[in-house]
């Protein structure tokens, strides 16, 4: 393990001057059944203000990444090694007091379900404020007050009364809302929101996702945005980076890689998309195949049993044996030559998304 | 609130009845005169329609059941004296009246339930809540098989070996006794201990391992995780969050066995041979007492009725998802 790892350490300068940086992230859980190769060699980095949306399907490692930012998974059963700095503080090894003062404070994070993410034990208020209390050493009235002062802020009418609401009498647009007062409570530099809007109907979607970009510009927060939806991620990010089986597989500005994307299956996931405006005759092309056991990863590149471009790879290099290297800043994991990434993409792609 | 509280007791009346008809009913099914107990050996006919005459067991069945029921209403009056309401009627066997009865065997059955309700709750919800949090590690699995082992035990199994080992080999303490706690508080304490121990043991098990299943759920529930992401400590989440959602099964089965607790601990009871509502109805039976059984069936079933109705109105404490408006 230790030098398979060694020998693929894609080139990682340290993410000096960034304000999150991740470098080397390897996630792994003891299961039953083995262990969990949930995140290998990841590295990447996000500034102030800016947006990184982080693309994949299920099981791809995305949501295992953040909770590894804020230190959420069980010490007992996970191995987290690499390095993860916050604004120059080293995460990956702080103690459990040190993560507890920055969780909800200088970090926080938006959950995918408002329906189960609320307790519903407490008042919306109250769930508000506690980390307020927490993080400040406001007293009850002053965190009762931010609280209303957040719901406002997300635009939930008549604030006053509905603090004191519980989160069953919240409608999911509503919680999500709540949520997102909550995560942003203490002014985080660094939001997470992990498919906050998955669980909402559209017309809500888009109104979350405007308060979203409001409050990023009010705030000047980073955020990773974590969805599996692109038209999505073209709305909200600067960079994206797609993952695939626990690694990223492709980086870039959201123009680059939306626009002129390099690895088969950022084609894949784009092909599969349905869009406004396209040819109504042009069939959606899902990726055949199923996502990759995490116990057991195939070898080489990750996403060869899926790829129908594996046997046009130039001789020397072989899709099942040898592993593709992300490179560092713009670039795609895969060993298909450059020419015949915007070839193939340009000549059998574009023409599938209409 | 209080429609609540209202439409719930006209519920449990009506149970109420239903449960004496069905008593009342049950007791007449059984093929043996009740008066030839009464008789003694040389039985002649002409005394057992004398008995039956006194007992009233000479009228119709509905006849019997429209008295009694309007002696628990406005009370009766019999050949020893007026019997005020709620009247159970007097006893076959010993003439007393069966309400003074009860209430005379209460006081024990409420202490054995009150003290060992302590004690279950105290150990089986804290080793529950130790187990859970120690979740996979040598504590959790020894006190989960521990609570495995002493769930499948009987209070009649270890009561006699507690004892043996307690009082008759060893005389630490001397045999369970029941003294009235207004008489002397540490007689109380002292003659109850080994019912309360062997009789928590049980119910222990069955607590710890709810407690610890229930923590184990709720730990990994959403709501639990984002309290832990917006930086509140463990035990904090563990207390205010995961504790909060696992109260209400627990709170659920806790109401079960109190009702059926007060309503007399039977094995409990005979086992350490204390004389309490369990040992009464037992009693009652053998004995073809119908006053008496009446009784306490009507006494037992009020409890688990009561227990019932506050669980529920607790269960909107807990949860503001079933709170009543």
């Amino acid at each position: 393990m230790t030098t398979l790892t060694k020998t693929e350490g894609a080139p990682s300068p340290t993410g000096a001057g960034s304000f999150l940086s991740v470098r080397d992230l390897h996630v792994r859980f003891s299961t039953e059944d083995g262990i969990v190769k949930a995140v290998n060699n990841l590295s990447f980095d996000v500034e102030r203000g800016k947006t990184l949306g982080i693309v994949g399907e299920s099981g791809s490692g995305k949501s295992v990444t953040n909770l590894a930012i804020l230190g959420l998974h069980n010490p007992r059963s996970t191995e987290i090694t690499g390095e993860i700095t916050l604004d120059g503080q080293e995460l990956t090894g702080a103690s459990e007091k040190t993560m507890e003062s920055l969780r909800g404070n200088k970090m926080a994070m938006i959950f995918q379900d408002p329906l189960t993410a609320l307790s519903p034990y407490y008042t919306i208020g109250r769930q508000i404020g506690e980390p307020f209390r927490k993080h400040t050493g406001a007293s009850k009235r002053e965190a009762r007050e931010r609280a209303i002062e957040m719901l406002e802020k997300v635009g939930i009418p008549h604030p006053k009364t509905r603090v004191d609401d519980y989160p069953h009498q919240f409608s999911g647009g509503m919680r999500q809302r709540a949520m997102i007062a909550m995560a942003l409570v203490c002014d985080p530099d660094l939001l997470i929101a992990d498919e906050p809007t998955t669980a909402l109907d559209v017309t809500v979607q888009a109104q979350i996702l405007d308060l979203l970009k409001d409050l990023q510009q009010e705030f000047g927060s980073a955020i990773i945005f974590i969805t599996h939806d692109l038209g999505v991620i073209a709305n909200m990010a600067d960079d994206i980076m797609v993952m695939y089986g626990g690694r990223a597989v492709e980086r870039g500005t959201t123009g680059e890689v939306l626009r002129a994307p390099q690895h088969p299956y950022t084609w894949g996931l784009l092909s599969s998309m349905p869009r406004l405006g396209g040819d109504v005759s042009q069939k959606l092309r899902p990726i055949e195949g199923t996502p990759p056991s995490l116990l057991n990863p195939p070898s080489g590149c990750p996403f060869h049993p899926r790829c129908e471009f594996k046997d046009k790879v130039p001789g020397g290099v072989s899709c099942t044996g040898d592993r593709p290297l992300l490179p560092e800043g713009r670039g795609a994991a895969c060993h298909l030559t450059p020419e015949q990434k915007r070839t193939y993409f340009i000549e059998q792609i574009k023409p599938r998304l209409g | 609130m209080f429609k609540f509280l209202l439409r719930r007791s006209v519920g449990a009346f009506v149970i109420l009845i239903l449960i004496s008809a069905f008593t009342f009913a049950m007791f007449f099914a059984i093929p043996q005169d009740p008066a030839l107990l009464a008789c003694g050996k040389n039985c002649t006919p002409q005394n057992l329609a004398i008995i039956h005459e006194n007992l009233g067991l000479d009228k119709p069945i509905t006849a019997q059941y429209w008295e009694f029921m309007k002696g628990v209403v406005a009370g009766r009056d019999f050949a020893v004296g007026h019997c005020d309401a709620p009247c159970f009627g007097v006893s076959f066997n010993n003439d007393q009246m069966v309400w003074d009865t009860i209430i005379d065997r209460l006081p024990l059955t409420v202490s054995l339930t009150v003290g060992g309700l302590v004690l279950f709750l105290t150990l089986g919800l804290g080793a529950g809540m130790i187990a859970a949090r120690n979740k996979g590690t040598m504590i959790d699995k020894t006190f989960s098989s521990a609570s495995l082992v002493l769930s499948s035990m009987q209070i009649y199994f270890l009561g006699p070996i507690v004892l043996g080992a307690l009082v008759y080999s060893t005389g630490w303490l001397s045999a369970p006794k029941y003294v009235p706690i207004t008489e002397n508080p540490a007689a109380w304490f002292v003659g109850l201990l080994i019912p309360w121990f062997v009789m928590s043991l049980i119910f222990t098990a069955n607590y710890t391992r709810m407690s610890r299943s229930t923590l184990i759920e709720q730990m990994q529930e959403d709501h639990v995780r984002t309290a832990k992401a917006k930086g509140m400590s463990e035990r904090y989440v563990f207390f205010r969050y995961a504790w909060r959602g696992s109260l209400t099964p627990i709170v659920t089965i806790l109401g079960i066995d109190l009702g059926a607790l007060l309503g007399g601990a039977i094995v409990t009871e005979l086992t350490f041979s204390l004389a309490g509502v369990g040992r009464l109805a037992v009693d009652s039976v053998l004995y073809k007492d119908l006053p008496l059984t009446m009784g306490v069936m009507l006494v037992s079933a009020a409890f688990i009725l009561l227990c019932n109705l506050v669980v529920d109105a607790v269960y909107g404490f807990i949860d503001p998802r079933v709170r009543l408006s």
